[in-house]
């Protein structure tokens, strides 16, 4: 799953990130970068800051000190365009938050329209593409309460690639989602990631695959350490 | 105390369903009109269903603009009220307390104390550019319903819009949509289902109110009863049938759309 590692331009560029809430320190200090074309995953336990940081790169959340750069976007401006940042930075969700009141392919398609403000025959034409894409051809018309979580999540994955990103954040995509589930949505990352696509994911959950099966999965406290199947094992002693 | 204790909505038996209580209550009503009418009709004078019969036409146009003003009173608030309910929702401070005043102020006054306010405040008639342009009671009257309806709408649309949960602002933030494009495109149309409801409620409750109007002389349904009811003598005799007739068109009116409102409710507290 890892990227080829170019010496291309830097993407997402954190330095010295602090956030608090209140007196409570969420990010302590946070400093690196990501290329195009990396895949980086951000993992710890729940409660650790791994959300707030994935949200402070397209402006949900603003920090308190530090700069974050997004393709030379200063994210701390305080004249930030935000729209400008955020039509860079595509994101994916734990609870999916599909638009309820509309069917798959106008979820897919309605930021490319409204938004981006092009035609709607091309936008159709490339929302069902997109949709094929993430094997959801035929669901079109399905509203998001008609489909599973996986597909749902499927739906946003496609529905953040229509605005053509160059950097996915994924937060916490598969938590939602039961395990048998968990492997199709993460198979159309490793796609993404594969064509490359600049991917940042926050997990408090791996999942080892291996030849398309999931081998293994755990808490990251536990998977290092206490990883049983042999080839896991064989992976991690290869890694670390 | 009992009452105190979690409200736990029990599933009403079929029975006690309002179309039993309905048809109840009509035949009662009909009952005490049709009673009232052979007990105390005079040898000399028509009887009362001839005379509810021969005034009936002038007294259902009665209706008919209590009708009107309601919708018109209606039609109008709304439009205000979405705009003061989307003031307080507004991001300026200013405009979010402004709001919070007129709203205040609306929802908290009689609705006969606005309606003498709209009614000697608003002139009969303005003059635009040399135009002339009257204002009838009647529509006074529909400006001074329409008052209490926009505080109230507004009130309605504030909490809609808060029940949308959080997420899908985030999500729509995220997609680049403007905070104006995400309460168009996103967030209201959520709304809709669940604003229609109170929405149909508030319409009832002005539909009733609209017989205020008769204090301040619009010739709406009840001025017209009274009219009628001293055209016929004034005779004490002729009270009970005459209001009473009023009163049912009312609750024919009213009724279904307060049936439809629960029907509306229970469907999508399911759905």
């Amino acid at each position: 799953m890892t990227a080829a590692w170019t010496a291309d331009q830097t993407i997402v560029k954190c330095t010295d990130v602090r956030k608090s809430y209140g007196t409570f320190e969420v990010l302590k200090g946070i400093t690196f970068s990501v290329r195009k074309g990396e895949v980086i995953c951000i993992i710890g336990p729940s409660g650790s800051g791994k959300s707030t940081l994935i949200r402070c790169i397209n402006a949900l959340v603003p920090i308190t000190s530090g700069t974050i750069h997004v393709e030379g976007i200063d994210v701390t401006d305080p004249r930030l365009d935000k729209l400008a940042l955020r039509r860079k930075v595509g994101m994916v969700f734990q609870q999916y938050n599909l638009f309820p009141h509309k069917t798959a392919l106008e979820n897919v398609m309605m930021a490319p329209i409204h938004v981006l403000r092009q035609e709607r025959k091309a936008v159709e034409e490339r929302s069902r593409a997109l949709l094929a894409k993430v094997r959801l051809a035929g669901k079109e018309d399905s509203y998001p309460g008609e489909l599973s979580g996986g597909q749902q999540q499927r739906v946003a994955i496609a529905r953040s690639l229509a605005m053509r990103p160059d950097v996915m954040l994924f937060d916490e995509v598969t938590a939602a989602l039961d395990p048998e589930t968990v492997k199709e949505v993460l198979v159309t990352i490793r796609e993404l990631a594969e064509e490359g696509m600049t991917c940042m994911l926050v997990a408090d959950h791996i999942y080892f695959t291996d030849h398309g099966i999931i081998v293994e999965h755990g808490p990251p406290a536990t998977f290092f350490t206490e990883a049983r199947d042999e080839r896991t094992q064989r992976f991690l002693s290869q890694v670390l | 105390m009992p009452v105190l204790l979690p409200f736990r909505p029990q599933p009403q038996p079929r029975s006690l369903r309002p179309g039993a209580a309905c048809c109840a209550f009509l035949c009662v009503s009909l009952l005490l009109i049709v009673s009232t009418a052979s007990a105390q009709g005079g040898k000399a004078a028509l009887p009362v269903m001839q005379i509810i019969e021969k005034w009936a036409p002038l007294l259902l146009t009665g209706f008919g603009f209590n009708i009107l003003i309601s919708a018109l009173a209606m039609l109008l608030g709304t439009i205000a009220g979405l705009g003061l309910g989307l003031g307080l929702l507004s991001e300026l401070s200013v405009v979010r307390r402004g709001s919070w005043v007129v709203t205040q102020v609306f929802r908290n006054a009689p609705w006969l104390v606005l309606l003498f306010f709209v009614m000697f405040l608003v002139p009969f008639q303005v003059t635009l550019f040399g135009l002339r342009i009257p204002f009838p009671d009647w529509i006074k009257a529909t400006v001074g319903f329409a008052l209490p309806v926009m505080a109230n709408v507004a009130e309605v649309v504030r909490g809609a819009v808060r029940s949308v949960p959080s997420t899908q602002w985030e999500a729509a933030e995220s997609l680049a949509f403007t905070r104006h494009q995400i309460m168009w495109r996103i967030i209201l149309p959520q709304c809709i289902k669940r604003m229609l409801p109170p929405w149909m409620n508030i319409y009832c409750i002005v539909a009733m109110s609209t017989v205020l109007a008769s204090i301040v002389g619009v010739s709406e349904m009840l001025t017209l009863t009274a009219q009628v009811h001293a055209a016929e003598g004034g005779r004490p005799e002729l009270f009970a049938p005459l209001y009473g007739f009023a009163l049912l068109c009312f609750f024919l009116y009213c009724y279904p759309i307060n049936l439809w409102t629960a029907h509306l409710e229970r469907r999508f507290q399911i759905g």
